[in-house]
Parts: structure tokens; C-alpha cells; sequence
């Protein structure tokens, strides 16, 4: 579903330039559920920027579904297949649209029909009523912000969905619920998850292989079984799995 | 009976939950009018400037004497029963001409309020929109357009169109909008990386809608909150173009114009340069109440803890 | 000994629908122990670390039966003596450190000040106080870091520069907001190790706020649970994992983890009646766990 190779991200130019992604690859099977974890600034997110076309400045081949990518235009066809939620619910629904504005929009822009009906069954996947259509994002709680992005993401009926720490603005009872969302919904419209995160548990909870990336390299490929059983090839690994433990005093 | 009507009423429009588009529109503006409401000095504010729009448009009904209307033996009197605020060098009641100088005020306001904002949120929101080139080649502009006292660039545009008070609100307008450039170029800055617009990108979404539909509408509240905060400038600034005799011509009754007519004789006959000063002292406090009103609901960033 | 006693604390902000209470009567005593207070957001904790600094802003209203710092009452007190208090006897480590420091001054200049602000002294005396404070919380180049502007430090740096300012004035009580949460997994251990080693050497109280079960669990004697403005559960923190109250376990259960799997988290349901229930306590010899 998609692959990536040699990737290279990088943000300003010489002599200021900084390589926040270094040769990263690595392929994720489609229905697969594929997690990013690192500490911040290990160049997480910036992956999962390239893949979605907020960064231009990448080289290397990124392909979904068989089709490699080009650096900036993406067309159409690109974004009914790949769509992402954004990590802090806060920030990523504009403060003056009603959830009715956002969804309709978004499917205005996919070129879908039927509107009303898709909002109603749309917020209905999401475990939102219809009492929630026309609240502005300051009236819902962060659980329901999180919710409602998500089905801004599923407007488009996509096949891939980028999860960008997609709980760690919320409270964990919360992000019990929106992980068992995610889960349902992966199994219900067979979508593909990429998922960075930072929480070791989440993404072993989530995924079922995943990459641990270090300064902008990915350091080690796994899967959620030798994660579970603290079978990592690296020391980092190790280090990290150790650290998520939680605190041992000194 | 009626009571609980209108309690329901109330409850209806802070509803969290709306059920339906109109509801949520009239919910989130019920919302603004009521911290609106809280502030004792803006409701004043508004209150002026209601009454101001009411006389201007009553202005002839109004009016107890026509302005124009010379009474050469009757000139210069104080403030009496007959002329409230007295009369002026050629007769003419104060009152009267303040009254309708009140509808020369409100399209200066008005226009300039109409033109200057919108030609600074398009160039604004464009260039930091757009960045590089566009940016650079914009916000120059804008630079050589700030490197000048306002007054006296409108000076100038006025010099070169001609005195009237048409040229002089077009003036105004044109040398007001590099300051609202620069305020929406800023939030739109900040704006321009957030997550929702990266998210409207990710739907396919165009870079005019994502100015129109998406920047647009977060610049606006902070424009209008420093449109009316900067409308007593505007006021001044008409109300000194027109004592320099470059703004309304003669007979017509500007407030500027109209001091400059009494400077003559400010130490004798105080109320000629005195009412027309106070006239535009009340409508500047005025718009710079609403507009620190409207900052409350507006811009919740920008008020005082 | 008790350093700090709270009794029926409680904030509430008048809105235009009614009364909002945040905290709704609490009450506990504090002595030189690690009490941890978790909950979830709106569940009052970071409001009730505010209430006991005097910092709820108008028109919050802030009342309580008894609020003392070492049986002298603390409640509602004017600002000039208040001041006097916060930061000499009780300070505060919040969660962002790019939001507390001043990005315009040095670092050194802001502990020599914040230092001298509360125990007066020259300069130079206060410059050595920093630097012992900045070796404290384990930097190592410490005349580097004092001549370095906020944003040349990392936020693990950052988050130790704000103890060590914050540690200074010797204060008897530490209130610390979510301290490791903007944090990394590597440096939020060494933090909480600073923060602990300070607690045992200097005998401090620490009221450590947070939302991380498993971390208070680790880190702390004694657990307070809020919900709702209320305290729903208080217990050692060792008896965590054994939590009585429906809604203390639920946030434990909710929690993935590593050591076992399930195919769905269970998620929490919310009972009306956790928002009045007394508080579940267990037996006296919890009280001062880690010894008085």
C-alpha cells in the first residue's frame, strides 16, 4: 500500500539546512497498521508530512498503492486515497466552522453528492449524533474534536490514514474510546493506518509492526510481538521500551 | 407566562447542542452580544453611535433651523434658548449645521471604513499567504506607504485630485490601509501553518478557498476590532483636512471645517470652534469604546485578563 | 508534621449559565511526602494547585473551612502578602517551561532574581546560589547555561532551569503541574529523579499533579484521585493497582499495555453518582506513608 524509500527530508537551505528525515525506508502492506515511534524531534511527524504533501522538500521515492509520488502536486486521486489526523484536536478544526461547515466542505471538495445523508452517517460512524452537526469546536470536548477530524478524514472514503499521535492531547479514558474507534473502523472500511506516536503501549496496542527512529534514522524495523516480549535488536530499543516502563527511582 | 417564554428563548440560543445551521448562527452571535453586553463602556459607545446614525438620517426633520441659512445681525450668539449651541460668523446655528455635518462625518467614516480594511486584508492576507516574491514585493509597498505621516500623504492625494470632500475620503482611505496590510500579513502567518489549513489542503482544497474560506474570516474579526478603534483617526484626520480647507468646500456643514471657520475667534466667541470640537471628541471616544467592546468578543487574545 | 491543611476547598466561576464549580469542597493534609494528585482534565487538579498559590484570577471565588501553611491560615490573603508566601514557602513548577521563562533575559539573571526577590542578599552571593542550584539539578555546564536565553536550552533543560529557579528560595512546599508531560520518556526520568532527591534531602512537601496513573503510582507516597472537583479516592500509592473506586480503576483499566494485549481497551463508564459519593479512604496508617 505503501512504500517508502531513501527518503530525505530537509527544512531550510544551506548552510542552515537541517536533515530532519535520513534515508528512511520502509513498506507498509496494505490492511496493514504500521506505527512511527521516536522520541520528538526523531523526524516522526516529518515522515508522515511527506507522505501526506505538506513537505515539499523531500528526495527519494515515496509510492501508495503502487504509485510513486511526486514532490509537490498531488492530484486529486492522491487525497481520496490518503488522508491524516492531526495530533492536538484543539488546533486542527478551524475555531469559526460548525462540524456541518467542516464535513460539508470537505465533501464539497471530494466531488461527493448527497451531503446531507453522508454528514448524518458520517458522524454517525464516529459515534457523534446528530445532535452533535452544527456545534462549533468550542463546544465539544477534545474526545469529540478528535472524532470529528477523523470524520473529516473518512469524507474522502480514503484506503490509507495517517495518524499523527492522534491521543496524546487527550485524557486516557478518552483515548480508549478513540483508539477503539480507530480500531472498528479499520476493520470496517479495511483501511491501512501509518500511526506515529510517542507511547510505546498505543502503537503496540494499534499496530501490528512498526519502526523506532532515532535523530531522523530509523533505527530499527519490528514487529509488535518482539516489542511486547522486549525482544529489540537495538539498544535504543531497549532503552526506550525500558524508559516507557515508567519510572524506577533512582 | 411571558417570562418563561422568554427564559426558553435564551435557553434556546446558549443551547450547546443546536439543531439546526440557523440556530447555531444566531447562538454564536447571541453569545458575542451578550459579553458585548457586559461591557458598561462599549454599550455606551454603541448607544452614541446608534443616536449619531439616527440623526443623521433625521437630519432635516430634526434640525430646528436650515444650515445654510444666513442671519447676518444674529451672528456670533451664545448659547441661548432660541440657538442651543449659539451661532457662527455668518448666523447660521451651530446646532443646526452639527446635525447635518453628522451625515458628512458618517460617509467619511463609512467609506473609509469600507475601502481601507478591504484593500489591506486582500494585500495582507495575499502576501503572507503567498509568501517569497509576492511578500517581498507587497510589504515594500506597503513599507513606502507607512514611510509617510498619514496626513500628509492624504495632503498630497488631495493636492493633486483636488479639494473636495470626495478626493479627501478617498485620500484617507487610500493612506488608512497599510496598517490593517500588516495586521492581517501577521495572522495570517500565524495562521497559514496550522493544522486546519493543512488539513483543508489534504482535501484538495485550492489556495483562493483557503484564503477566502479559511483566512479570511479569522482576519476579519481583529480588522474590524482595529477598524473602530482607528475610526477617531479617521475622524481627525477628515476633520483636519477639512480645517485646511481641503476637504468640504464652503457652505457645506464638516466639522473640521467648521472649527477652522471659528479659530477667528476662539478667545470671544468660544462655542463657534468649541462645539464642533466637542461634536468629534464624543463620536472618536464613541467608536473607541465599541471598538474595545468589540475586542472583547472579537479578538478574546487581545483583551485584558 | 502537617505543612500544609486543606478543608472544604472550593473554586467556582460565576458563568451566564449558573455557578460552575471546579473543585467542590476537598480537603487533605500534606506533610513532607510525594502527594500525588491525578484526574482527568476538569477534574479540578491543576485548580486546586492555583487555589492553594492564590492564583485564580477574578472572578473566580476561592473558599475553604481551613487552608494552612504550617497552622498559619493562607486563604484569600492580600496580594503583597501572598506574594510573599508564593515562592519563599510554596512554589510552583508548571508544565511548559517555554511559558514560564522570560525568552528576553538570560537564565542566570532570572534565578539571581527570582532568588534575590524572596531572600534579598547581593548579587554576587545570589550568583553563587545559582550556580549551586543549577549543579543541583544535575547540569553540568552551569556558567554556560547561566549566560543562555531560554530558547538555546532544550525542554528537559528548560524544565530543570524552572526547579532549579523555582528550589532557590528554599521553600518548604513544591507544587509541580504536569512537570514531565511536555517531556521526553529519557528526560522526564532524570527530572523526576532531581525533583524526588530533592524532596528526600531537603524535606519538602510536593504536590505532584498529573494525569499519568502509572507514573504517580511509581513516583509518589500518597494518591489523591479527583473527579469532578472532587477527591473520589485517596490511597497509598503503592495500593494503586488494588484502587476500590469504580473510577480509579477504570482509568487504570483503560490504559493499553505492553504485557497485555486486548483487542479492545475497556472504556470507562461515567456514573452520575462518582460526582457525590464519599471519598473512598483507607485505613489511618496510609496517611504520611513515606514517613514523617
Amino acid at each position: 500500500m505503501l512504500t517508502v524509500e531513501h527518503l530525505n527530508v530537509w527544512f531550510g537551505f544551506d548552510p542552515d539546512r537541517v536533515d530532519a528525515v535520513k534515508d528512511a525506508s520502509f513498506t507498509v502492506a496494505q490492511g496493514e497498521s504500521f506505527g512511527l515511534v521516536g522520541e520528538s524531534g526523531s523526524g516522526k511527524s516529518t515522515i508522515l508530512r511527506a507522505i501526506a504533501g505538506l513537505i515539499d522538500t523531500w528526495s527519494g521515492t515515496i509510492a501508495v498503492a503502487g504509485q510513486p509520488l511526486a514532490a509537490r502536486r498531488r492530484d486529486r486521486a492522491f487525497y481520496k486515497t490518503v488522508q491524516m489526523v492531526f495530533q492536538d484536536p484543539y488546533a486542527s478544526l478551524h475555531p469559526r466552522h460548525s462540524v456541518d461547515a467542516v464535513l460539508s466542505e470537505t465533501l464539497r471538495l471530494q466531488g461527493m453528492g448527497d451531503i446531507d445523508r453522508r454528514i448524518t452517517s458520517l458522524l454517525s460512524d464516529v459515534g457523534l449524533g446528530r445532535g452533535f452537526r452544527f456545534r462549533y469546536p468550542h463546544q465539544l470536548s477534545g474526545g469529540q474534536r478528535q472524532r470529528v477530524a477523523i470524520a473529516r478524514a473518512l469524507a474522502a472514503e480514503p484506503r490509507l490514514l495517517l495518524l499523527d499521535e492522534p491521543t496524546s492531547a487527550l485524557d486516557v479514558s478518552v483515548q480508549a474510546e478513540i483508539l477503539n474507534l480507530l480500531s472498528d473502523l479499520r476493520a470496517e472500511h479495511g483501511l491501512t493506518y501509518v500511526m506515529v506516536s510517542h507511547d510505546l503501549a498505543v502503537v503496540g496496542h494499534m499496530c501490528d509492526r512498526l519502526a523506532v527512529m532515532q535523530g531522523g534514522r530509523i533505527v530499527e524495523v519490528m514487529d509488535v510481538q518482539a516489542l511486547r516480549q522486549g525482544n529489540a535488536r537495538q539498544d535504543y530499543t531497549r532503552q526506550l521500551i525500558a524508559a516507557s516502563e515508567g519510572y524506577a527511582r533512582a | 407566562m411571558n417570562q418563561s417564554r422568554q427564559l426558553s428563548r435564551r435557553e434556546w440560543l446558549l443551547s450547546d447542542a443546536p439543531q439546526t445551521r440557523r440556530q447555531a448562527r444566531l447562538g454564536a452571535f447571541y453569545q458575542g452580544w451578550l459579553t458585548f453586553r457586559g461591557n458598561k463602556l462599549a454599550m455606551l459607545g454603541l448607544i452614541v453611535l446608534v443616536l449619531l446614525i439616527g440623526m443623521a438620517i433625521l437630519a432635516p426633520w430634526i434640525a430646528p433651523q436650515s444650515p445654510f441659512t444666513q442671519n447676518l445681525p444674529n451672528r456670533l450668539q451664545p448659547p441661548s434658548a432660541e440657538h442651543w449651541l449659539g451661532t457662527d460668523a455668518l448666523g447660521r446655528d451651530i446646532l443646526s449645521r452639527l446635525i447635518h455635518g453628522s451625515r458628512i462625518t458618517l460617509f467619511i467614516v463609512g467609506t473609509v471604513a469600507l475601502i481601507a480594511p478591504v484593500i489591506g486584508l486582500f494585500i495582507g492576507t495575499v502576501a503572507g499567504f503567498a509568501g517569497g516574491w509576492v511578500d517581498q514585493v507587497l510589504m515594500r509597498i506597503t513599507d513606502i506607504f507607512l514611510a509617510f505621516p498619514k496626513l500628509i500623504l492624504a495632503l498630497a492625494f488631495v493636492a493633486a485630485l483636488g479639494a473636495s470632500i470626495t478626493n479627501a475620503v478617498l485620500a484617507l482611505a487610500l493612506t488608512a490601509w497599510p496598517p490593517y496590510a500588516r495586521l492581517a500579513r501577521a495572522e495570517t502567518l500565524t495562521i497559514r501553518n496550522a493544522d486546519f489549513i493543512a488539513a483543508a489542503r489534504l482535501q484538495g482544497a485550492g489556495p483562493l478557498r483557503l484564503l477566502i474560506k479559511h483566512i479570511w474570516p479569522l482576519c476579519i474579526s481583529s480588522l474590524i476590532v482595529r477598524v473602530a478603534l482607528d475610526m477617531a483617526g479617521i475622524i481627525l484626520s477628515a476633520a483636519g483636512l477639512g480645517f485646511l480647507g481641503l476637504g468640504a468646500q464652503p457652505p457645506m456643514p464638516e466639522w473640521g471645517a467648521m472649527i477652522s471657520d471659528g479659530r477667528t475667534y476662539i478667545l470671544d466667541f468660544w462655542w463657534v470652534a468649541a462645539m464642533p470640537g466637542i461634536a468629534i471628541f464624543i463620536v472618536s471616544m464613541a467608536f473607541n469604546l465599541l471598538g474595545d467592546g468589540l475586542r472583547d468578543v472579537l479578538d478574546p487574545k487581545g483583551a485584558k485578563e | 508534621m502537617t505543612l500544609l491543611s486543606v478543608r472544604n476547598l472550593r473554586v467556582s466561576f460565576p458563568t451566564r449559565q449558573g455557578t460552575f464549580e471546579a473543585v467542590r469542597g476537598i480537603s487533605f493534609d500534606l506533610g513532607r511526602e510525594r502527594l500525588g494528585v491525578v484526574g482527568e482534565s476538569g477534574s479540578g487538579k491543576s485548580m486546586t494547585g492555583r487555589a492553594i498559590l492564590g492564583l485564580v484570577r477574578p472572578p473566580g471565588i476561592v473558599t475553604a473551612d481551613r487552608m494552612e501553611l504550617e497552622g498559619q491560615p493562607i486563604l484569600n490573603l492580600p496580594e503583597g502578602r501572598m506574594r510573599r508566601i508564593r515562592g519563599r514557602r510554596i512554589s510552583m513548577v508548571m508544565q511548559d517551561p517555554k511559558f514560564s521563562l522570560n525568552p528576553v533575559m538570560t537564565i542566570g539573571d532570572q534565578i539571581v532574581e527570582a532568588y534575590r526577590l524572596h531572600a534579598g542578599g547581593a548579587k554576587p552571593a545570589a550568583r553563587q546560589k545559582a550556580l549551586e542550584m543549577l549543579r543541583a539539578v544535575q547540569i553540568r555546564d552551569p556558567e554556560r547555561v547561566m549566560g543562555a536565553y531560554p530558547h538555546e536550552v532544550s525542554g528537559g533543560m528548560g524544565q530543570r532551569i524552572m526547579i532549579a529557579m523555582m528550589l532557590a528560595p528554599d521553600p518548604e512546599i513544591l507544587i509541580a503541574d504536569e512537570p514531565t508531560s511536555a517531556l521526553d520518556v529519557s528526560v522526564r526520568t532524570e527530572v523526576l529523579n532531581i525533583m524526588d532527591r530533592l524532596v528526600r534531602d531537603r524535606g519538602m512537601g510536593l504536590i505532584f499533579i498529573s494525569h499519568d496513573l502509572n507514573l504517580v503510582a511509581q513516583f509518589c507516597d500518597r494518591v489523591l484521585i479527583m473527579y469532578a472537583g472532587r477527591i473520589v479516592e485517596t490511597l497509598a500509592a503503592k495500593d494503586l493497582h488494588q484502587a476500590r473506586h469504580p473510577y480509579t480503576q477504570g482509568l487504570l483499566n483503560s490504559l493499553p499495555r505492553l504485557d497485555a494485549p486486548v483487542d479492545r481497551l475497556p472504556v470507562l463508564q461515567r456514573q452520575d453518582s462518582w460526582r457525590e459519593g464519599d471519598t473512598i479512604t483507607q485505613s489511618l496508617e496510609t496517611e504520611f506513608p513515606g514517613g514523617l
